[in-house]
């Protein structure tokens, strides 16, 4: 019997496609976004919109508060640590965590490098803008990748950048010197040459960072994207419940228009999003983190 | 042409190994889509999230049973819960197709996940195969007309009743055809 192998850890992944991630701050928010239908919960404090707006060095959350939820609800629970904090990882990982977002959106606690996360037995999901910046969080042992989009802003645009980079440099990565983009891309040549032969990532492909109505469901997963993770999209809005299950909908039926309409009808005001260009340099969380 | 339960899960694996052992392939997402074909994977996945989404189509469920009654059809892991008799949670939907109980989530969270080297004891056909269990369920009651054709540590991981299998592990993960092809193919 083999635990904690990369294939288990993939194979908790590969179980949560054509789902909802849906970040929650309590108990109460842990409740609505199961009983809407999400495939799993992100514990956290603060959602990004909030972090965003409070600014200060963001953690790990107080795990009182996960074990909270991971006790009210039956459906996998992740929380965050910060990029390169492995210590926040290990207790997230004594907590029984499903799965540790090593995430931009909390303070970095390492300019440098993130977390190894092959010895972990916990699957990890990590950011990226790129092939390279997901070929490297791969290298390094996560199980499941998301676009980075730019967190807390309710703005879809930084997310369809990442998806689009990552899926046209998929496509041309067989016509590469693959050696040299394995230099390029800092890893093994040995994962370039698995990538490039079957011209897909070796790990599911998520998309987050700024998804807020069913219609920015639908176009990531037209743009390849096997499941969303929506932050502050759900809990920032006028009507929680409702816009979770129109995204679980969403999600489902995303390449039919007619379900995409019926799903948007019933909702009121999405939440107020911020222009990307409008955000100083300084403040893009989707910097962090190489 | 067999169909895939796709509302949510673990569809793209299923789809793979129905094309190696040469099988036509439909992803299912109301009842209308179970027309034309001759069978049913109900993928693995979150059961909860699978019951709102079936739910959301009154007859999908009456569809789905009535399905069930002249074509077979496979379920792994979540797929053998919506399969059960009862699986005493008020969240999830029992199709009450594989007369069994079961319980969700048993061997407890994802770092008590595991692979392991299974033996199939069925039509004396005596093989191994790799299985993953992944946040699995345990099958806690069997009734008289199910079969039992594998276990692990004691505890039966996987039957079958009448045309019907049900597994509480993803062979699929593993890219294994064997339970596949008993339940579609000719045993």
């Amino acid at each position: 019997m083999n635990k904690n192998t990369f294939k288990v850890k993939v194979g908790l992944a590969e179980m949560l496609r054509g789902g909802v991630i849906m970040d929650v701050t309590n108990v109460e928010q842990a409740k609505i976004a199961e009983e809407a239908g999400a495939v799993s919960v992100m514990a956290l404090e603060r959602i990004p919109a909030d972090i965003r707006a409070d600014g200060g060095v963001s953690r790990m959350s107080n795990p009182q508060m996960i074990k909270d939820i991971q006790a009210a609800v039956s459906i996998p629970v992740m929380a965050k640590c910060r990029i390169g904090h492995f210590a926040e990882a290990q207790v997230l990982e004594a907590l029984e965590i499903d799965f540790i977002d090593e995430s931009e959106v909390l303070t970095p606690a390492d300019e440098h490098a993130h977390v190894y996360k092959h010895p972990f037995k916990a699957p990890f999901v990590c950011g990226a803008r790129n092939l390279g910046e997901a070929l490297r969080r791969i290298d390094e042992g996560a199980a499941l990748i998301r676009t980075k989009g730019e967190a807390g802003s309710g703005n879809i645009v930084e997310a369809v950048r990442h998806m689009k980079m990552i899926t046209s440099e998929l496509s041309n990565l067989k016509e590469q010197n693959l050696s040299e983009k394995a230099k390029e891309f800092r890893v093994s040549l040995e994962l370039v040459e698995e990538v490039a032969e079957n011209g897909k990532l070796p790990v599911p492909n998520f998309a987050a960072g700024g998804i807020a109505t069913p219609a920015d469901t639908s176009l990531m997963m037209q743009l390849g994207a096997e499941s969303v993770f929506v932050g502050s999209g759900i809990f920032k809005s006028d009507d929680p419940k409702e816009r979770a299950y129109a995204i679980v909908e969403a999600v489902t039926h995303f390449d039919n228009a007619k379900e995409i309409l019926n799903a948007s009808y019933k909702l009121k005001d999405a939440m107020k999003g911020l222009e990307i260009s409008e955000i100083p340099e300084d403040q893009l969380l989707q910097k962090r983190g190489d | 042409m067999i169909g895939i339960l796709a509302l949510q899960g673990n569809f793209s694996s299923h789809i793979q190994i129905l094309n190696k052992l040469g099988y036509d392939s439909k992803l299912v997402k109301s009842s209308k889509d179970l027309d034309n074909i001759d069978g049913l994977i109900i993928p693995g996945g979150e059961s909860t999230t699978m019951t709102k989404l079936i739910a959301r189509e009154d007859r999908f469920v009456k569809s789905i049973k009535s399905f069930s009654k002249k074509h077979p059809i496979l379920g792994t892991c979540a797929g053998l819960i919506l399969m059960s008799k009862n699986s005493f949670d008020d969240k999830v939907i029992n199709f009450g197709i594989i007369d069994i109980e079961s319980e969700r989530n048993a061997y407890g969270r994802q770092v008590h996940s595991f692979d392991t080297r299974l033996d199939l004891d069925y039509n004396s056909k005596n093989t191994s195969f790799m299985a993953s269990f992944i946040r699995a369920p345990k099958i806690s009651k069997v009734g008289k007309n199910v079969q039992v054709i594998c276990n692990h540590d004691g505890i039966p991981v996987a039957v079958k009743e009448g045309m019907h299998f049900a597994t509480t592990f993803h062979p699929e993960l593993q890219n294994e055809a064997l339970i596949h092809q008993l339940c579609f193919g000719d045993g």
